[in-house]
């Protein structure tokens, strides 16, 4: 037998020796085994989380979690028998004998208190196995990138059945470190080489990997295989687990891909799920934040449970105005230039739609991802997906293929509505589940003809309960990946009552949506709409005539719009024939949603849209709308700190959560006028949840009840809002902490200057303000150093002190609104600029 | 208390001096030349032990800012004045019972050549320091901290680019060679640079005499990175020179400095040479700092900010 070496080398990284120690335990056959683990040695702990690595990786993996553990928590990380620095062994260890031997192992340890399993890759049905034998004491599993079971039609990782070969496992595995090395070369970011060496340490020879190909071949992927009755109980068990659970999972993992995941989260359906984008297979290792995230999970566990907000009684549902006007035959949907779609009619093909929908496999809570551009089909679709008590998934084409991918893929699709370019970037994103074609697209199982056809003579689906998701958003994706975010029934319907009575909509109104994705709302809200003609692919292409032709067509009273498309209706106003003015003028309101619409541009839309009220809302994809501000109130509050967004809504609270002078916010939510914080939103209509983000949302809902919003702002003397930037843009200076859109706005307003950012730079809590600004006379093809004049100008307005002014052509903007200033990005460019050049 | 000055002609020695005989402390100047300031005088060298004993003796606190400063000459200077130079009062120091030595060095010791974004003050490193003057300062600072102890206190301040009225080195340069138009704006002009007017940099000095910390390294700065080519258009605003504006790429500027420093070197030239790879590098990187340690354990900020700084440099170069 080949002995372990005494302990761990020194100096591994992040690897406290302390934590390093040995025990001989014997098995049930009387053989005493070596072991070597990882103990913080907490002593009459209130819990232990039993940490059970896979292959070829030992305890180095958890390391960051022995660290990070809640106070009077015990952490246990074995290296299994023949793994890492315990015993060698002589044959192989199947997976039945594995598992007892970590019942010994904890037995002979003394773990008699709550116990939390955490497992990594094949770690992970051992330690599934260990809890399935430990009911009493089990107190939650907390389960990695791993597999309990092949699903169904699966052969098994294909990376791992490549290595389970014969005469390649003995090579790959054991013979060479090839295995051993490329395990820890998939991690993303790549790991230091210091590390990588560490995991490799207890492996440096061909008799040290014994157990490592033997672990291998323990993979029952047969039906015959030893272990296979073993692994088939552990994933028949599991189903039974009431204890709470969390997966942590790397996408981008090469041998346990979605479908696993899918595996284990129908087996677990109580399972909170943390999608750690761009992570891979090592997923400890690529997200160290996950050893806080479990840490903040079990101290969770024996935290008392929020009240529940006192539930009201929902009012309808969301298609219940189609049903109120099944009869009626005036135009629910107008689309200019195409075809008119009466309530009866919308009424019917949701009906039958929803009805085919149900006949063709969607079930109540199916995701079905809706990828057709705004039209009468959409509406169709989204009434009908809601009808039939499924959940409609919309990422929006701004986020780029790969990035409406990463969203679409996260959501765990169960079908996909869309016509052929929308099927076709199905097929390019691999996402899973039936495809439904709307028009005729070769490929798709069904389309939504059939459906309706199909629809038509069978029985209406039940209604969902209020409580059930409807809807799975995405954000806009410009600070980092997109997030799913989710809505209720209740909480959508709540939104929609919030709109209505926020703009006093009545059945009389007639919506105008400049902007087509609006065109949705019409039939929730009750109202008959219109949809200017112009491309929905080029929303460019709307002007103010096109926006009076639609008034004029459904006699509009109320307009929904984009900044952007505002923009262009002012530019085009000249364009207007007397008719088309007419139809405008009877627009008693304008509804401007997306970014902040600037004060001028309010203005001059007062020469094409005499009749209306310019509106503001303030929100974001988790709670929309938040407050509302028109352009006269907006002119009332004069200058401040930040943009006024207006007034909370009724039923809307808003708190701010005060700064640090190192940016976060820490501070217990208040009310206080003057007071900078990140805004903090509670009501009826905010979302139910971020989507397989479990950490994000633990953090955006820290304070129970109310969503934490990423904006820094505060409230004033009148009580109205002010947002003063994003919480990652506010700059930490030794003097304190500063915000950038009150000075971007000062700067904006002189002549001289046509936009501004202002960014900081330098490490966190010692930053300088920096501002970028684009002249009114145009700037310089690369980013610089503003003139003496221009930066004593600035200097002079800003009313903070700038360590430098540069000016640049223009200001980079984020993909999707292309009118938020990415100060991130300037901040980089700022950043490279001031530190110098390299020689 | 009793305070002596090491290198009190230069100007931050003289301000430093000035600002302890104002407060009334009883103090006593070292240096070759004489500052005529009022206050008890010792001439002499820096590295001679004899002198340097005799001025050491019977003195609560030392300030050692004696140095050779400068871009040129051979390393055996550097390394007398300033190696030599504080090993022998650190030795004088001890052997004298001095309770507390503030020793001045600069932030130039501890960095390598790349860009210094908001960093804090990183320990004395010869192997890395570039140029003889960094290096002969590194290891005096070294040979100072190695010195701290229950009988002598020492902390090393480093202030950063000391100007104000009456500068030699740092202002005179500049405007010099403005107005020789031998200044060209290197690079983008951009990376920030971190600077002290010789008050505030007298006032941190003074503030580390009385201090409570030691056995550190602390860097001292306006606090205020401006741009270096904002800096260097201002100091030549405030003198009356025209600002630079002809524009030489770093590589260029890089290579021209090690032309020559070699044609310097060949030709044993003891002036002042236009350009140095040292001076290119200086021009073109960033260079400031994270002063809130500096501020909390100095119980100091600086009372002249840059505007009023330009100011007064300004109304120093005013005719009449």
């Amino acid at each position: 037998m080949v002995t372990a070496p005494p302990s761990v080398p020194p100096g591994l990284p992040g690897l406290d020796p302390a934590w390093s120690r040995h025990l001989t335990v014997a098995d049930a056959t009387g053989t005493k085994h070596e072991w070597h683990l990882l103990d913080n040695g907490v002593a009459e702990p209130v819990g232990t989380l039993l940490c059970v690595h896979g292959n070829p990786t030992w305890s180095y993996l958890w390391r960051r979690l022995l660290a990070a553990a809640p106070p009077g928590w015990r952490v246990i990380a074995p290296d299994q028998l023949g793994m890492g620095f315990s015993e060698r062994l002589t044959g192989p260890r199947p997976l039945a004998q594995r598992v007892a031997d970590l019942g010994d192992l904890t037995a002979a340890l003394g773990v008699t208190g709550p116990v939390v399993t955490v497992g990594h890759d094949w770690g992970g049905v051992i330690s599934l196995g260990w809890a399935l034998q430990h009911r009493a004491q089990l107190r939650g599993v907390v389960l990695g990138n791993t597999a309990v079971a092949m699903p169904e039609g699966d052969l098994g990782p294909a990376l791992i059945r490549l290595a389970h070969a014969p005469g390649v496992r003995a090579a790959v595995t054991v013979g060479t470190p090839v295995f051993v090395r490329a395990t820890t070369a998939l991690s993303w970011p790549p790991l230091p080489a210091a590390v990588r060496d560490a995991f490799a340490a207890p492996y440096g020879t061909p008799a040290r990997r014994r157990s490592v190909g033997d672990f291998v071949a323990d993979i029952p992927f047969s039906p015959g295989h030893p272990s296979r009755a073993a692994q088939e109980q552990v994933a028949e068990g599991i189903r039974d687990l009431d204890v709470p659970a969390l997966l942590m999972w790397g996408p981008r993992d090469p041998v346990f891909g979605e479908r696993y995941l899918a595996d284990l989260q129908e087996r677990l359906p109580q399972a909170q799920l943390h999608r750690f984008e761009g992570a891979s297979h090592l997923l400890p290792e690529d997200a160290p934040q996950y050893a806080d995230a479990i840490a903040q999970w079990v101290t969770d566990l024996d935290a008392p449970a929020p009240a529940a907000p006192p539930a009201q009684a929902p009012t309808g549902h969301l298609w219940s105005a189609l049903t109120a006007r099944a009869d009626d035959d005036s135009p629910a949907v107008v689309e200019v230039g195409g075809g008119t779609v009466s309530w009866a009619q919308l009424h019917r093909r949701v009906e039958h739609l929803a009805a085919g929908l149900a006949g063709a496999g969607i079930r109540p809570g199916h995701r079905v991802a809706l990828l057709v551009e705004p039209s009468a089909d959409l509406t169709a679709c989204v009434y009908a997906v809601w009808r039939a008590g499924a959940v409609i998934v919309v990422a929006d084409k701004g986020l780029g293929l790969a990035g409406m991918r990463r969203a679409l893929r996260s959501a765990g699709v169960d079908a996909v509505i869309g016509g052929a370019p929308g099927l076709a970037a199905a097929r390019l994103m691999r996402l899973p589940g039936l495809r439904i074609a709307a028009g005729r697209v070769p490929g798709a199982q069904h389309s939504l003809a059939e459906l309706e056809a199909r629809g038509a003579t069978a029985a209406p689906p039940p209604a969902s309960p209020a409580d059930a998701d409807c809807a799975v958003l995405f954000t806009s994706g410009a600070t980092g990946p997109a997030k799913g975010v989710v809505y209720t029934q209740r909480q959508a319907l709540a939104q929609l009552e919030l709109v209505r009575s926020t703009y006093r909509l009545s059945p009389e109104d007639r919506l105008v949506a400049a902007f087509a994705p609006f065109a949705i709302l019409g039939p929730a809200l009750g109202i008959g709409s219109a949809v200017p003609d112009v491309d929905v692919t080029e929303p460019a292409s709307l002007t103010a005539a096109t926006l009076a032709d639609a008034a004029a067509a459904v006699g509009g009273t109320v307009v929904f719009a984009s900044p952007a498309a505002l923009r262009r209706v002012v530019a085009t106003a000249a364009e207007l024939t007397a008719d088309q003015r007419t139809a405008l003028g009877r627009v008693r309101l304008l509804m401007s949603a997306g970014a902040p619409v600037p004060l001028a541009l309010l203005t001059a839309l007062r020469a094409v849209l005499p009749a209306a009220e310019a509106h503001t809302p303030y929100g974001m994809t988790e709670a929309l709308p938040v407050t509302d501000v028109t352009a006269e109130e907006i002119a009332a509050a004069g200058p401040g700190d930040g943009v006024c967004v207006g007034r909370p809504l009724p039923g809307v609270e808003v708190r701010v959560s005060p700064l640090t002078p190192l940016g976060a916010a820490d501070g217990p939510l208040t009310a206080d006028p003057g007071t900078t914080g990140e805004v903090c939103v509670r009501g009826p209509h905010v979302k139910d949840r971020y989507d397989a983000l479990w950490i994000t949302e633990r953090a955006a809902s820290r304070d129970p009840g109310w969503h934490r919003t990423g904006d820094v702002g505060h409230l004033d003397d009148a009580g109205r809002l002010w947002i003063e930037g994003r919480l990652p843009h506010v700059v930490t200076t030794a003097a304190g902490a500063v915000t950038p859109v009150g000075v971007e706005q000062r700067l904006e307003a002189l002549d001289a200057v046509s936009a501004a950012a202002v960014v900081g730079v330098g490490p966190a809590g010692a930053q300088v303000v920096v501002a970028v600004v684009v002249p009114a006379t145009g700037g310089p093809r690369r980013l610089g150093l503003a003139d003496p004049e221009l930066a004593d100008a600035v200097r002079q307005a800003a009313g903070t002190e700038l360590a430098a002014v540069l000016v640049d052509r223009r200001l980079p903007v984020d993909i999707r609104h292309q009118s938020k200033v990415d100060r991130r990005a300037v901040a980089g460019q700022a950043a490279r600029l001031l530190a110098g050049a390299r020689r | 208390m009793r305070v002596l000055v090491t290198g009190a002609s230069g100007m931050l020695g003289r301000a430093t001096a000035t600002a302890l005989i104002e407060r009334g402390d009883d103090v006593t100047v070292l240096q070759r030349r004489p500052a005529s300031l009022p206050c008890r005088e010792v001439l002499g060298d820096v590295a001679d032990p004899g002198v340097v004993a005799s001025a050491v003796t019977g003195q609560d606190t030392v300030v050692h800012l004696a140095a050779k400063v400068d871009v040129t000459g051979r390393w055996a200077e550097y390394e007398r004045a300033n190696v030599t130079g504080t090993r022998v009062v650190v030795d004088a120091c001890r052997r004298a019972g001095v309770r507390r030595l503030v020793h001045v060095s600069s932030p130039s010791v501890a960095h390598g050549g790349a860009a210094l974004v908001g960093v804090g003050a990183g320990p004395a490193d010869p192997a890395r320091a570039r140029g003889h003057y960094s290096r002969s300062k590194a290891a005096a600072e070294r040979e100072a901290l190695a010195a701290d102890s229950a009988g002598l206190a020492v902390l090393v301040v480093r202030p950063h680019l000391v100007w104000g009225p009456g500068d030699t080195q740092l202002v005179e340069r500049v405007v010099e060679r403005a107005r020789a138009g031998r200044l060209p704006v290197i690079g983008s002009g951009a990376a920030l640079i971190d600077t002290t007017y010789v008050d505030n940099a007298a006032d941190a000095l003074v503030a580390a005499v009385d201090a409570a910390v030691h056995g550190e390294a602390l860097v001292v700065s306006n606090g205020e990175p401006r741009p270096v080519a904002e800096v260097i258009a201002r100091l030549c605003r405030a003198a009356g020179v025209p600002a630079p504006r002809r524009r030489v790429p770093v590589p260029v500027a890089w290579g021209a400095g090690a032309v020559v420093e070699g044609v310097w070197a060949a030709t044993r030239r003891r002036d002042t040479p236009p350009l140095t790879r040292f001076l290119a590098e200086q021009l073109s990187t960033a260079h400031w700092f994270d002063q809130r340690r500096t501020r909390s354990v100095l119980r100091w900020t600086p009372r002249v900010g840059l505007e009023e700084g330009f100011t007064r440099l300004a109304a120093a170069y005013a005719p009449g």
